[in-house]
């Protein structure tokens, strides 16, 4: 088996992006998710001599964003913790309905199931992106993520638009192709 | 009104970012009638459109990356 290297130098352009979404998908907040990518980052950097080589670099710096992640609701949650336990039916008062039995979760509601699927679909989507050649994850992302404009996106990268229409074209054809295998 | 399958698909493309005109979406849309083949491409599209809208993904801002590769930079220094 080869054994992996450490490229820090190529980790913001390679990793940040993967990192950031897997972050915001768990704690819902872009400020806290780039803390959290830039603390990976550093923690990395200091660990790096404990690096083995047996986990692709993307593996190892995910694992580390994970404890990060718990560190965080750690963090928070000793703050809140400090309060005292107080026991009532309803914790926000202008919610209607005051009666326990209103407050029980509607086991119709799909929101928990959808909430957790679409983080996994998330981490999916961005794991096929990242397997694209550079130029292709590139243009999709700035067409579909930042929903740029074909001007736009032709005028920053200086190419034609159906250039753009080509690449948009192979990159929607291997993200059909790797979802397939992966998600479906 | 005939349109070939790469135009089809082409058509397919830029209608997943509301770029397509309305005359080609008529073209696209008779064209996936005998279509079989770009039927099936037309469908998995639009599921990829709908799947990327649900994951609701973001990326960083060239800013803030600049700004992480200088810090980081810094640091390894």
């Amino acid at each position: 088996m080869t054994k992996h290297k450490l490229q820090p130098d190529t980790w913001v352009d390679q990793y940040a992006d993967y990192l950031f979404n897997y972050a915001v998908s768990r704690v819902s907040d872009t400020e806290i998710a780039k803390d959290l990518v830039q603390e990976t980052f550093f923690a990395g950097l200091n660990s790096a001599k404990n690096y083995k080589g047996d986990a692709a670099e993307r593996t190892w710096l995910v694992s580390i964003l994970k404890r990060k992640v718990i560190d965080h609701y750690r963090k928070i949650n000793s703050k809140k913790g400090k309060a005292e336990v107080r026991i009532n039916y309803s914790s926000d008062t202008d919610a209607e309905g005051d009666w326990l039995e209103q407050q029980v979760a509607d086991p119709y509601s799909k929101d928990g199931d959808n909430v957790l699927e679409n983080e996994e679909l998330g981490d999916a989507l961005q794991d096929c992106i990242s397997k694209l050649p550079q130029k292709q994850a590139l243009v999709f992302s700035m067409k579909t993520i930042q929903g740029m404009s074909t001007e736009d996106v032709c005028n920053e990268l200086g190419i034609n638009p159906s250039n753009l229409w080509v690449m948009i074209h192979r990159a929607r054809t291997a993200l059909m192709g790797c979802l397939n295998e992966n998600w479906f | 009104m005939k349109i070939s399958c790469e135009e089809a698909q082409g058509i397919c493309d830029k209608s997943q970012y509301k770029e397509a005109s309305f005359w080609d979406i008529i073209k696209l849309r008779f064209h996936l009638f005998t279509c079989k083949v770009c039927k099936g491409y037309s469908k998995k599209n639009n599921e990829l459109t709908s799947l990327c809208d649900r994951a609701g993904l973001t990326v960083l801002s060239e800013e803030d990356k600049e700004k992480m590769k200088r810090d980081l930079e810094k640091k390894n220094a």
